[in-house]
């Protein structure tokens, strides 16, 4: 028996790779909330050269990077249940005010994870219906009809290589068309009012093995950068 | 008379919860949850609960027990599905715990309305998805907008850093969360305070739940770390 193994002539971002470019488009001064998942290592790879404030809905604004092994705090969590650390000018609040900042419009931007992202910028990713993995909605609504702008970071496929990014969502959704840019384990994309537009991608990756992977149809952007994201 | 809602035991803090109370327990993740107080419900042995809580428990102590033991008929949460939310996920899995999802901002809304004495309130979560299902729309300049109803509980357990006497109320951290909306909402707030200082201790302008809105504290001075 002859197998012909294709290799691929691309290598996927690892997650910290991912947040870490959605980091590092995340604009100077801007007050920020990192959803459950790929978007709370964000915090551990911030651009150093900018002052953003990190807001978690359980009550903390101004977070920072993981602490040291040894140095955890067990009253100190992210919304993901992970340690966290405090950066100056930081505060605590009661949960209800987290979400009068959600709502209220105060937050400039919530990095969320999803099931799946239509090319209209639908979101879900709070319930796949199966009862044996039981929903989720915490924050995601809030955020979604809040927050000034929802980008989402997810992997560009499905464990199974199903795309992510979808012309039609098949699970509940979470809000129609807030998803402003998607950014994945293979590229970033903007969504606009003409589709879906690629912005960067990792080396080696063409725009028709990216458009095998998701179903709207993609759009290269004059400008599409090559992805250099640091090592591991 | 002096006001001293101090108890002496856990046994004492929780006297009087009834099988079928609706029961607020404060804390997101691992933060903030009142273990020692959920044991003592365990302990109690009632059942036919009502839990408001933002995430289902997770590990095998805490509130995992109480919902593993079968304790609790009916959960109000934003997040049941956690790693180690196993002794939930097989309750409901197998039809025997029902759910009640509610976006988590709109859970401690309806908390906040329900201890500020609001009849209801419309609010932009979740405007035309599943969870807005059968609920009052309304456009107010344009947007939509879902009727939310308040949200009362029986009790509410709750954990806190500092308590005097007369319970007013400092946390420690992200381990404030849930728990001073929980307080305002129930007719009866239970607290277990890691400290209990004297009342000219607290200083006015850092208390975070003035003693008004709480009944009960017991000094649970319990650093272990749960299974939770």
């Amino acid at each position: 028996m002859t197998a012909t193994m294709t290799a691929d002539a691309f290598t996927r971002l690892s997650r910290r790779q991912l947040a870490w470019c959605a980091a590092q488009a995340i604009p100077d001064g801007s007050y920020v909330n990192l959803g459950i998942g790929v978007p709370t290592l964000c915090a551990n790879v911030m651009p150093a050269d900018r002052e953003i404030v990190l807001h978690s809905e359980n009550g903390v604004l101004g977070f920072g990077p993981a602490p040291a092994a040894g140095q955890e705090d067990r009253d100190l969590i992210n919304a993901s249940k992970e340690y966290i650390t405090m950066r100056p000018g930081g505060a605590f609040f009661m949960h209800t005010d987290a979400f009068v900042m959600i709502r209220g419009g105060h937050i400039d931007l919530a990095l969320l994870g999803a099931f799946e992202v239509s090319g209209a910028g639908d979101l879900a990713n709070w319930t796949t219906g199966d009862r044996r993995f039981p929903p989720g909605v915490g924050g995601a609504m809030d955020l979604a009809v809040g927050a000034k702008a929802i980008w989402v970071l997810t992997e560009h496929t499905t464990k199974n290589g199903e795309p992510k990014i979808v012309d039609a969502c098949k699970y509940p959704l979470t809000a129609a068309g807030v998803v402003r840019k998607i950014f994945t384990d293979l590229a970033e994309i903007d969504v606009t009012s003409d589709g879906l537009l690629v912005r960067a991608m990792v080396p080696g990756l063409t725009l028709e093995a990216l458009q095998a992977m998701s179903q709207p149809r993609l759009r290269l952007a004059d400008d599409c950068r090559t992805i250099s994201a640091p090592a591991a | 008379m002096a006001i001293d809602k101090i108890v002496p035991t856990l046994e004492a803090a929780v006297a009087g919860i009834r099988d079928g109370m609706t029961i607020m327990i404060s804390g997101f993740g691992f933060a903030g949850v009142p273990n020692d107080l959920i044991t003592a419900v365990l302990d109690l042995g009632v059942g036919d609960l009502t839990v408001i809580s933002n995430n289902a428990g997770t590990g095998t102590e805490g509130l995992a027990a109480l919902i593993g033991s079968g304790r609790v008929r009916r959960i109000i949460c934003s997040y049941p599905r956690s790693r180690g939310s196993d002794r939930f996920d097989a309750r409901y899995a197998a039809g025997e715990i029902e759910l009640e999802l509610v976006p988590q901002g709109t859970l401690s809304e309806r908390m906040r309305a329900a201890g500020a004495g609001i009849g209801a309130f419309y609010c932009p979560t979740g405007v035309g998805t599943e969870l807005a299902a059968g609920k009052e729309v309304r456009t107010i300049d344009g947007r939509d907008y879902v009727l939310e109803m308040p949200l009362r509980a029986d009790v509410a357990l709750v954990q806190a850093q500092k308590a005097d006497r007369w319970g007013n109320l400092t946390y420690a951290k992200s381990a404030r969360n849930f728990a001073p909306v929980m307080a305002m909402a129930a007719d009866l707030t239970i607290v277990q305070a890691r400290e209990i200082v004297p009342l000219e201790a607290m200083d006015p302008e850092t208390i975070v739940t003035p003693s008004i809105f709480v009944d009960r504290v017991v000094h649970v001075d319990n650093d272990r770390e749960w299974d939770i």
